[in-house]
C-alpha cells in the first residue's frame, strides 16, 4: 500500500516535475531532485528488501553512502547491478527491485561511454558541506587553484534545506552565495555528484564523477556516463562530514527504524515524513534536533528515549512543548513489528520502569562516526575519541587537513571556523598568503548542551537461540556472532572482521565497523584507545570496473601498434597477429586457403622464386660515439670490435647470468656509429639494457644510443630471384655476389619515384639469397608497391609471420622467447660459435663457467622428426624416452619449441629443448599428440641445405 | 636528388578530414614530413658552434624548448635530457642539418642521428585543445605550471609523446607521436573528443 509521506511544503525538489518510476513491480511517482528512497518514502514505503542470511525485511536506515541495508538492482533506464537506493537519483521511467545481497551484473555490453581527466589544484577540498565551503572560500580568495567535490547533487553538506541562518542570511542563501563565488573565480574547479573514492601518496586523489545518471533516459549518448578524476593536490582539506551511528539492540533491524539525522535529510531536502508517529532513541543532543524538527513539521513524536539521566534542559523543554516524551536513563530494548515497524519496547536502564509505545518510525542516534576514510588511506593515524565513542585523525599531516565533523566537530559554527582554518593552513602551505581574515558567519543553529554518552548496545537477546541484535545488517551479523568470534580466541579486530564479514559488505561496515570493535573490545575487556582500528583503504564507496576502464576498451584498449605497411596488408587480405602491441601480418591466405595451405605456398615461393615481407618492426637502435666498439663487445657475446666498416655481423646478447636474453645483427657504418637489430619484442628492453649499463656501469664510455625503429621500413626480399627483383629496383648498385657479398651492406638510389634513398643488407633469416631493404618510413608504401611491380614477372609474393617462423626453422635458426625462455645460453643453442673466447669480458662470461652451465645434461636445442610425416608435435608436447606412459612421475626429457609443416621438406618437423639433446641425435624418443604417443626421432637443428649451399642465390 | 613528395605517406595520411570534426573545440592537424634530429651533446663548449649552425641557443632548462629563425628557417630545439635535444625543423632538411650538427660537434662527445621519420607531428589548439589533452596526460599544462616554451615528455593516454607548450595563454600545443602509435592516438583523440564536438563559441 502506498500514501502520501510528502509535505505540502518544503525541501529542494522540483514539485512541478512529476517522475514515474517503478520498484519490485510496483508503478510510483516521486520528484525531480528526489533519491530512490526518499521517493520510497514518500510513498510510505520503508522496505525494500530481505536480507541475504535470514530473509528478514529490510528497509531505509540512512540517507547516503552509509546505507547498510537498501540494495537495489536498476533495470532501466541504465543496468547497474548493486547500488544503494539512498545514492540513486531518481529519474523518469526508473525500474528497481530491491536486492538480496548479491547484485548480477547485465550480460548485455555496456554501450556507455565513461572517462578519465587530469586536474591539479594547490588545494583540493573533499566534502562541499559547511566545513568544506569555508575551506575553499578561503582558498579561493587567496588566488591558489582549488577543486572542490563533493558527492551529493548540490553543494551543502548538512545544511542543505535546513532554515537555519548564517548572519542575515538563510544557510541555503549562505550557501548559494560561496559557490557562486567560487563558481566566479578563474581557478576554482566545482565537482557536484563526484566522490573522492581514493586518497594516496603525493596528494593524488580519485574521484568518481556521476555526470549523467539523473538525466535517466535523456542522458546524452556523447557524453560519458562516468568520469574518473584523477586529481593532483599539494594540499588537500578532508571535510567529509560523519556518518551517524546505530545503536544495537533486539530486533534494530525492521523496516522503520533508521538513523535520526537521514529522517532530518528527508525531511529537510526531500520534504518527507519518514513515518506517522515516530520514536526516537539517542544518546546525544542531535536527536532532539530532529524530535523537534519532526514535530514542527507535523509529525507525531510520542516519546524521546534518552540513554543519558542528564539530559539536555533545554531542548527538553522544547521537546515538552510540542508533546514529546523525554524518558532520561531509559533505552529501547526491543521492537515488534514485521513489514514495518509497530511497537517499541524501552525501559530504564536502572531497572523499574518499562512500557510498550506503539510507534511506525523510530530514529536512533548512538553518535557521529567522523569519515576519516580518505585520511586514514593517506597513512594518517586515527586516535580513538571517548567523548565521542569514535576514531578521529590522530595527527596532522604535511599535505592534508581534516575540518568539520570530519574531524570530530559537532557544532556548525565549529565546523566552519575549522574549515576557514584547515583552508588558511592548507592555502599557506601551498605556497598562497591567505587573504584578509574570512568572516565566519554566526549560525543561530540550536546549540548542543549536554555531553553524549556512549552507548554500543542496549543487552537483550544474545543467550536467545536466535540472536537479533545486529551489528552489521548487510551481513546478517549479530552481537552473538561476534562473541562467538572472541570466544575463539579472535582478538584482533581484523580477524573478527573476516570470520565474521562484519564490515565486508558494498558499505565496508560505515555503520557497522565502530560497534564492532566496540563489542570486540568489551568482550576482551579492552580499552578502545589501545586497540587500533581496522585499516581504510579505497575505494570509499564502490566503483564500476567500466568507469575504472574509462576509454581503454575496444580498438583503445591496448594501443595498436602498425607499420607503414598495414594498409597494404589490410587491402591485400593479411591475416593479422599480435606481436607485443605490433599488428603483425601473419600469412595473406588466397580465396580458400587456410593458413596451412597458404603457408606452404608462401614458403614455396620463398624457397623457389622470390618473396617479401614486412620486418618493420624489427627493432633497431643507432649506436654512435668513439667508445661504440668497446660497448657492443661488452654486449654481446661475440667479438663486434672487429667488423669491418661496411660489413654486418649475427650477435648473440645474454644477461649477466649467461643466459640469451636478444639477438640480431650489428650493422658498422663508420668506425664510430653502428646500427643494431633487436627483437621485435625487445626493442624496447634493449635500448633500457645498453642505457642502463651505459648510466650505472660505464658512465665513462663515450658512445650515444637512440632507437630508430620506426624511422626506417624494412623489407625483406628473399629467395633465388631476390637478385633480379633487386637489381630491377637498384639499377645503379652492383648485386653480383662478388660486389654484394653475405654479411655487407650497401647504400643506394632506388628507381622508385623520383629516387628513394636506402640502406640494403645482405642478411638472411631463411637460409635464401636475400636482401633487407631500409628506407625511410614514408617510402615504404612506394618501396614495397615498386618491390611488388619488380618481381611480378617472378611471381613475387608477400609472406607473414608464419611463414617466416617456418624458413627461419627449417634452417635451425632459434627465435628468441619461442625456442628460449630465459634459461637457455647460447651453448644450449648450438652456438658455442658466437661466444668469443678472445675477449677478457663480456656480459655474462662469467656464468659460463659455472658447474650449472657445463652440465652435459642441459637441454639443448634439437630438431625433432616426427616418424610420420604428416603428424605437426602441439608446440609445449613434452619429449620422453618410452613408447607407453610408466608410472608417474614421468621423466620429462623436454619439450617442443617450435612446430611446423615444411614444404621444402615435405614433411612436418620441430625444434625441441632436449636433454643431452646433442648426445641423443638419432635416437628415438616419443612425444604426446592428442591421446596417443608418437615416435620422433631427433635431428640436427639444421633440416634444410644443410652445406648453406643456397645463400648466395 | 630528393624523393618526390607525392609518393611519401605520414602515418595520418586520410586522417585530416577526420581530425577535422574536432574543430572548432580543438584544431587538431598533422604537419607531415618535418625534420626531426636528434642532438646528443655532452661537450657544453660546443654549444655556441650548434647555437650558430641553428640560429637557435640550446634549452639549458630541462624540459623546455627553445625556438627561432636561424640559417635553416624556423627552428625548435627540445630538451629532452642532460645531453640529449631534439631538433625540429621545416621538412625536407634532414641532411643539412644532420652534416651541420656533426660538423659543429667535430670531435667532441656526441652524436647526430636523423629521426624525421620516428614520430609524426600533430598540432592542438583551439578553446578545449588544453581539456582534450587533460583527458589522457597527467602534466599540468595550467600556464602558470607550463607556461610558453615547456616541453616535455609523458604519457598521452598510453601512447609516449613529446609535448611542447607552442603558447601556454591561447592554448597552443604540438604532440609528437612515435609513428606506430599515430593511428591509436588519433583514434583516441578523436574518442576523447566526442564531447567537445558540440562545442560552439559563445559570441560575447
Amino acid at each position: 500500500m502506498s500514501a502520501d509521506f510528502r509535505l505540502p511544503s518544503g525541501g529542494r525538489i522540483d514539485r512541478d516535475t512529476r517522475l514515474r518510476f517503478t520498484f519490485n513491480g510496483q508503478s510510483l511517482a516521486g520528484r525531480k531532485g528526489d533519491t530512490l528512497a526518499s521517493a520510497l518514502l514518500a510513498n510510505g514505503l520503508h522496505q525494500v528488501t530481505t536480507s541475504i542470511k535470514y530473509g528478514r525485511p529490510r528497509g531505509i536506515m540512512a540517507a547516503g553512502v552509509e546505507e547498510p541495508n537498501a540494495l537495489v538492482q536498476v533495470a532501466e533506464p541504465f543496468s547497474e547491478p548493486m547500488l544503494t537506493a539512498t545514492t540513486v537519483e531518481l529519474c523518469d521511467g526508473l525500474v528497481a527491485d530491491g536486492l538480496v545481497g548479491h547484485g548480477r551484473l547485465d550480460t548485455e555490453p555496456d554501450t556507455a561511454r565513461y572517462d578519465a581527466k587530469h586536474a591539479h589544484c594547490d588545494v583540493l577540498v573533499v566534502g562541499a558541506g559547511p566545513a568544506g565551503l569555508a575551506a575553499a572560500l578561503t582558498a579561493a580568495r587567496a588566488g591558489s587553484r582549488v577543486v572542490l567535490v563533493d558527492d551529493q547533487n548540490e553543494a551543502g553538506g548538512s545544511l542543505l534545506g535546513r532554515d537555519d541562518y548564517l548572519d542575515e542570511r538563510s544557510s541555503d542563501a549562505w550557501v548559494c552565495d560561496v559557490i557562486a563565488e567560487l563558481a566566479a573565480a578563474p581557478d576554482v574547479l566545482l565537482l557536484d555528484r563526484t566522490t573522492a573514492f581514493g586518497a594516496y601518496q603525493d596528494g593524488f586523489v580519485l574521484a568518481l564523477q556521476r555526470r549523467t545518471d539523473d538525466l535517466g533516459f535523456d542522458a546524452p549518448r556523447h557524453v560519458s556516463r562516468h568520469r574518473i578524476w584523477r586529481i593532483r593536490a599539494k594540499q588537500t582539506v578532508i571535510a567529509t562530514g560523519a556518518h551517524e551511528r546505530p545503536i544495537v539492540f533486539s530486533d534494530n533491524d525492521r523496516p522503520g527504524i533508521m538513523l535520526a539525522g537521514a529522517a532530518r535529510t528527508y525531511l529537510h531536502r526531500y520534504g518527507v515524513q519518514v513515518g506517522r508517529r515516530i520514536g526516537v532513541f539517542t544518546t546525544n543532543d542531535s536527536a532532539y534536533h530532529a524530535a523537534i524538527e519532526l514535530a514542527e513539521a507535523g509529525m507525531d513524536v510520542p516519546v524521546l528515549i534518552d540513554a543519558r539521566h542528564t539530559v539536555p534542559p533545554k531542548l527538553s523543554a522544547e521537546c515538552a512543548t510540542r508533546g514529546i516524551d523525554v524518558y532520561p536513563g531509559h533505552v529501547v530494548t526491543g521492537t515488534e513489528g514485521q513489514e514495518r515497524l509497530t511497537d517499541v519496547h524501552i525501559r530504564s536502564i536502572t531497572g523499574g520502569h518499562a512500557d510498550t509505545v506503539v510507534c511506525d518510525t523510530l530514529l536512533v542516534s548512538g553518535g557521529w562516526n567522523p569519515a576519516v576514510h580518505l585520511f586514514s588511506q593517506l597513512g594518517g593515524s586515527l586516535r580513538y575519541a571517548p567523548e565521542l565513542g569514535a576514531y578521529v585523525p590522530g595527527e596532522s599531516l604535511s599535505s592534508a587537513r581534516v575540518a568539520g565533523s570530519a574531524a570530530g566537530a559537532i557544532e556548525l559554527m565549529a565546523c566552519i571556523e575549522q574549515g576557514a582554518e584547515a583552508g588558511r593552513a592548507a592555502v599557506t602551505a601551498a605556497g598562497f598568503r591567505p587573504a584578509a581574515e574570512i568572516p565566519v558567519p554566526f549560525a543561530d543553529a540550536r546549540a548542543d548542551e549536554a555531553a553524549a554518552t556512549v552507548l554500543w548496545r542496549v543487552p537483550g537477546s544474545e543467550n536467545a537461540e536466535e540472536d537479533t541484535q545486529f551489528v552489521d545488517l548487510q551481513r546478517d551479523v549479530t552481537v552473538s556472532d561476534v562473541t562467538r568470534a572472541t570466544g575463539a580466541g579472535l582478538e584482533s579486530l581484523e580477524h573478527v572482521k573476516r570470520y565474521t564479514t562484519i564490515g565486508t559488505a558494498h558499505d565496508q561496515g560505515k555503520t557497522s565497523g565502530m560497534l564492532a570493535a566496540a563489542i570486540v573490545a568489551e568482550e576482551l575487556g579492552a580499552d578502545l584507545a589501545d586497540r587500533r582500528p581496522t585499516t581504510f583503504r579505497p575505494p570509499y564507496t564502490s566503483v564500476s570496473f567500466a568507469a575504472l576502464g574509462g576509454r581503454d576498451r575496444g580498438e583503445l584498449y591496448d594501443p595498436i601498434r602498425v607499420t607503414a605497411l598495414h594498409d597494404w596488408h589490410v587491402a591485400h587480405g593479411a591475416e593479422f597477429e599480435d606481436v607485443g602491441q605490433w599488428k603483425r601480418a601473419r600469412h595473406y591466405p588466397r580465396q580458400g586457403e587456410d593458413m596451412h595451405a597458404a603457408v606452404l605456398r608462401e614458403c614455396r615461393a620463398a624457397r623457389e622464386g622470390v618473396a617479401l615481407m614486412d620486418g618493420s618492426t624489427l627493432g633497431k637502435i643507432d649506436l654512435q660515439g668513439p667508445d661504440a666498439a668497446e660497448l657492443l663487445d661488452m654486449l654481446y657475446t661475440n667479438m663486434m670490435s672487429t667488423l669491418k666498416v661496411g660489413r654486418i655481423r649475427y650477435g648473440v646478447m645474454c644477461g649477466i647470468d649467461g643466459m640469451v636474453i636478444d639477438d640480431g645483427t650489428v650493422i658498422r657504418l663508420a668506425d664510430d656509429h653502428f646500427l643494431l637489430t633487436t627483437t621485435t619484442g625487445n626493442a624496447a628492453m634493449v635500448l633500457d639494457w645498453i642505457e642502463e649499463w651505459l648510466q650505472t656501469e660505464w658512465p665513462h664510455l663515450r658512445v650515444f644510443a637512440t632507437s630508430v625503429t620506426e624511422h626506417w621500413v624494412t623489407v625483406p626480399l628473399v629467395g633465388p630471384k631476390s637478385r633480379d627483383v633487386l637489381a630491377a629496383v637498384a639499377p645503379d648498385l652492383d648485386v653480383s655476389n662478388d660486389a654484394f657479398g653475405f654479411m655487407t651492406w650497401q647504400d643506394a638510389v632506388l628507381d622508385v619515384a623520383d629516387g628513394i634513398p636506402a640502406r640494403i643488407c645482405r642478411i638472411s633469416f631463411s637460409g635464401e639469397l636475400a636482401y633487407e631493404i631500409n628506407v625511410n618510413a614514408w617510402d615504404g608504401l612506394a618501396l614495397w608497391e615498386a618491390l611488388i611491380n619488380a618481381g611480378e614477372p617472378y611471381g613475387i609474393t608477400p609472406y607473414g609471420t608464419e611463414t617466416m617462423h617456418v624458413l627461419r626453422a627449417e634452417k635451425g635458426y632459434p627465435i628468441v622467447g619461442q625456442d628460449t625462455d630465459g634459461t637457455v645460453t647460447p651453448q644450449d643453442l648450438g652456438m658455442s660459435w658466437a661466444v668469443s673466447k678472445k675477449k677478457a669480458d663480456f656480459i655474462g662470461k662469467r656464468s659460463f663457467s659455472r658447474a650449472e652451465n657445463l652440465r652435459p645434461d642441459r637441454k639443448q636445442l634439437v630438431g625433432l622428426v616426427p616418424a610420420d610425416p604428416t603428424v605437426l608435435l602441439p608446440e609445449g608436447a613434452h619429449i620422453i624416452e618410452s613408447d607407453h606412459l610408466p608410472e608417474p612421475p614421468v621423466r620429462m626429457l623436454g619439450h617442443v619449441t617450435s612446430s611446423y609443416d615444411s614444404a621444402a621438406l615435405g614433411r612436418t618437423f620441430a625444434l625441441a629443448l632436449l636433454r643431452s639433446g646433442r648426445d641423443r641425435i638419432g635416437e628415438k624418443l616419443y612425444a604426446p599428440v592428442d591421446d596417443q604417443l608418437v615416435p620422433v626421432t631427433v635431428t640436427e637443428t639444421v633440416l634444410y641445405d644443410k652445406e648453406g649451399a643456397r645463400r648466395d642465390g | 636528388m630528393t624523393a618526390d613528395i607525392r609518393t611519401r605517406r605520414s602515418p595520418l595520411d586520410g586522417w585530416a578530414e577526420r581530425l577535422a570534426e574536432l574543430a572548432p573545440a580543438v584544431e587538431v592537424a598533422e604537419r607531415p614530413f618535418r625534420t626531426h634530429v636528434t642532438l646528443r651533446l655532452r661537450d657544453a663548449g660546443r654549444a655556441a658552434a650548434v647555437s650558430a649552425v641553428l640560429g637557435v641557443e640550446l634549452p639549458r632548462t630541462p624540459c623546455t624548448f627553445t625556438r627561432g629563425d636561424g640559417p635553416h628557417g624556423p627552428v625548435e630545439v627540445a630538451w629532452l635530457g642532460p645531453d640529449e635535444y631534439l631538433v625540429l625543423a621545416e621538412p625536407g632538411l634532414q641532411r643539412t642539418l644532420e652534416s651541420a650538427l656533426r660538423q659543429a660537434i667535430g670531435d667532441a662527445s656526441g652524436a647526430v642521428i636523423d629521426v624525421s621519420a620516428q614520430r609524426t607531428t600533430l598540432t592542438l589548439s583551439g578553446p578545449k585543445a588544453r581539456d582534450l589533452l587533460a583527458h589522457g596526460c597527467a602534466i599540468d599544462l595550467h600556464p602558470s605550471v607550463s607556461p610558453s616554451g615547456t616541453c616535455v615528455q609523458a604519457l598521452l593516454a598510453q601512447s609516449g609523446i613529446v609535448l611542447l607548450v607552442r603558447d601556454a595563454d591561447a592554448g597552443e600545443f604540438t604532440v609528437l607521436v612515435r609513428a606506430s602509435f599515430a593511428i591509436y592516438l588519433a583514434t583516441w583523440l578523436l574518442d576523447a573528443g566526442v564531447e567537445y564536438r558540440e562545442y560552439r563559441e559563445v559570441p560575447v
